[in-house]
């Protein structure tokens, strides 16, 4: 193939990826726009394949790959999206480290210097970044996986004069790469991978198992930005656009999950918050009443309702609740009442999580509505019934100005004429506060497992 | 204007140009959405494998190349598990049967 028509057949798979990101505006044309990506990829794939020497090599790498790949896919829980998606960044990493290694090695077979002589000098400071950042987002995202499964604690891990090592580690690690532009060898590129990897950990480890959904797009960001930096180094427009879009599209994820967070992007990125419960949960230490009731009297109020919001949080998969809870709707929805869905956007553990466990247990997606569109409507709703979510329905962010989470966007459930909300106890969320909605005169709260609630409060309508 | 552009400021041309079409094409996908828009850009991410390929592919095999078939493996899993599970969650997503 010319390197004409490769450059044109990399052109159509550019515009087939940025179809496929386009296809994701609506759930019918998502479908497609998937297809898109993967008929752009086989075209790339297909295209470089033409230019490689040992065909059958590649073709047995990608078998392998490509087998683990659909294995996991197949298999993967909607609930363990979030540790999947961490574990497939750290591979990007790790990949854009090791073809920087490669292009090291053999410069000349890449067009990137002449045959005995070395790196050309802006390629150095290309290779340089694309290392550190694949580096960092290799081990970051091994890091961040350890988090979301469990392996590792979410709790921040924090010591004294970590920002300034660091930072230090940051210097010198810029100073190995300084010393790799003068002078490329492998001494400083193999120090200052080191020290990218070193870093990768360092980074994530003082952030809290709260403010995951954010370092899981901010990964996602890097993974993008990583492959963008090889595709300088290499000279191939193909990876610069498909890098660049992924690393667009995680930064805009970050933004929107700090901002549903009430969190400075910074300060996530320094660390230390949403691990353990704030002290102060009380506040005044005054005793507060609440009113209880059993899943009938739920159950009651539900059915002689007209309207009824339900706001699920990531308490109700962790109760596996969401298929009773579509049963329960739709036993509603038989008796004539309106049920929808309320989401807020830190629902899940990663952006738009809810969602997809949701349409996993087939509740229709019409029915499901984001906190912007829903949040005028609560006024005139007559039950709302909160389930496994707590920070995000809490007042005290919209009127409690000396409140941690004040500012942050609530659902204001507080509007609505009946509150239900379904918790196994008292206890706090994540953030550590007290919750006024529990004790508002028109609350009740319903005590027990959501999942075994959900299922009485479904035998109590029939 | 005098000589032949330098490789970098095309490639930056592309960089750039390539932000913006990303960044207006992501904020208008839905946020019910946002999970299959991040598993499917780990796909895409998956690109990298056509820097793998060449990687692994000079006249000769070196150790250059191994690292580079490792890569194109490592890759793979992203392309394919990344399109297929997107594809399981996209198919979730449905309207109420009447």
């Amino acid at each position: 193939m010319s390197a004409n028509s490769v450059y044109l057949a990399y052109l159509v798979a550019a515009v087939l990826f940025i179809l496929t990101l386009k296809g994701l505006s609506s759930p019918i044309s998502s479908r497609r726009g998937n297809m898109f990506g993967m008929v752009g990829m086989a075209i790339a794939v297909l295209t470089t394949l033409s230019l490689t020497h040992n065909v059958v090599y590649i073709l047995l790498a990608i078998a392998v790959g490509g087998t683990i790949g659909a294995i996991i896919a197949r298999r993967i829980e909607m609930t363990a999206m979030p540790e999947l998606v961490a574990a497939m960044h750290s591979l990007v990493g790790l990949a854009a480290v090791l073809v920087a290694m490669a292009a090291f090695n053999n410069p000349v077979a890449y067009g990137i210097a002449l045959p005995g002589e070395a790196l050309h000098s802006s390629n150095r400071i290309e290779l340089f970044i694309g290392t550190f950042v694949g580096a960092i987002t290799f081990t970051g995202s091994i890091i961040a996986f350890g988090k979301l499964s469990g392996k590792l604690s979410g709790k921040p891990l924090r010591f004294a004069g970590q920002h300034w090592l660091n930072l230090l580690l940051g210097i010198v690690m810029l100073g190995f790469g300084i010393a790799f532009f003068m002078s490329p060898s492998w001494t400083p590129f193999l120090i200052m991978t080191a020290i990218a990897l070193v870093l990768g950990v360092l980074l994530i480890m003082p952030i809290g198992g709260a403010d995951m959904p954010v370092v899981v797009s901010m990964l996602n960001s890097y993974s993008g930005w990583a492959a963008a930096g090889i595709g300088f180094t290499l000279n191939n427009n193909m990876l610069i656009i498909a890098g660049s879009l992924v690393g667009s599209s995680g930064a805009i994820l970050s933004y929107i999950m700090c901002k549903a967070m009430n969190r400075a992007f910074f300060n996530v990125i320094l660390g230390g918050f949403g691990g353990e419960a704030a002290a102060d949960a009380t506040g005044d230490g005054v005793q507060k009443t609440y009113r209880s009731g059993s899943a009938d009297d739920a159950a009651f109020l539900m059915s002689n309702a007209d309207s009824v919001i339900i706001v699920p949080g990531y308490g109700l998969a962790v109760a596996r609740a969401q298929h009773a809870i579509n049963e329960m709707s739709n036993a509603l929805t038989d008796k004539g009442v309106k049920v929808r869905y309320a989401i807020h956007p830190v629902a899940g553990r990663m952006p738009g999580h809810m969602n997809v466990l949701l349409a996993e247990a087939e509740v229709p997606y019409e029915q499901v509505v984001e906190m912007e569109e829903i949040n005028n409507e609560f006024a005139d709703t007559d039950v709302v019934l909160v389930i496994g979510a707590n920070d995000v329905v809490n007042p005290a962010a919209k009127n409690d100005k000396s409140s941690p989470i004040y500012g942050m966007p609530i659902l204001d459930v507080y509007k609505a004429r009946t509150v239900l909300v379904v918790k196994r106890s008292m206890a706090t969320g994540y953030a550590g506060l007290d919750n006024d909605l529990f004790y508002m005169d028109k609350t009740m709260m319903v005590f027990g497992d959501a999942k075994k609630v959900v299922e009485d409060i479904i035998k109590a309508i029939d | 204007m005098t000589g032949a552009v330098d490789p970098f400021v095309l490639n930056l041309t592309v960089f750039v140009l390539a932000i913006f079409v990303g960044y207006h094409v992501v904020w208008n996908v839905t946020p019910a959405l946002h999970t299959p828009l991040m598993a499917v850009t780990n796909a895409v991410s998956g690109i990298i494998i056509v820097g793998a390929m060449l990687a692994s592919s000079p006249e000769k095999m070196d150790i250059g190349s191994v690292l580079g078939l490792i890569a194109v493996a490592l890759a793979a899993i992203n392309v394919f598990g990344g399109f297929l599970v997107t594809q399981r969650m996209l198919a979730m997503f449905k309207k109420k049967e009447k």
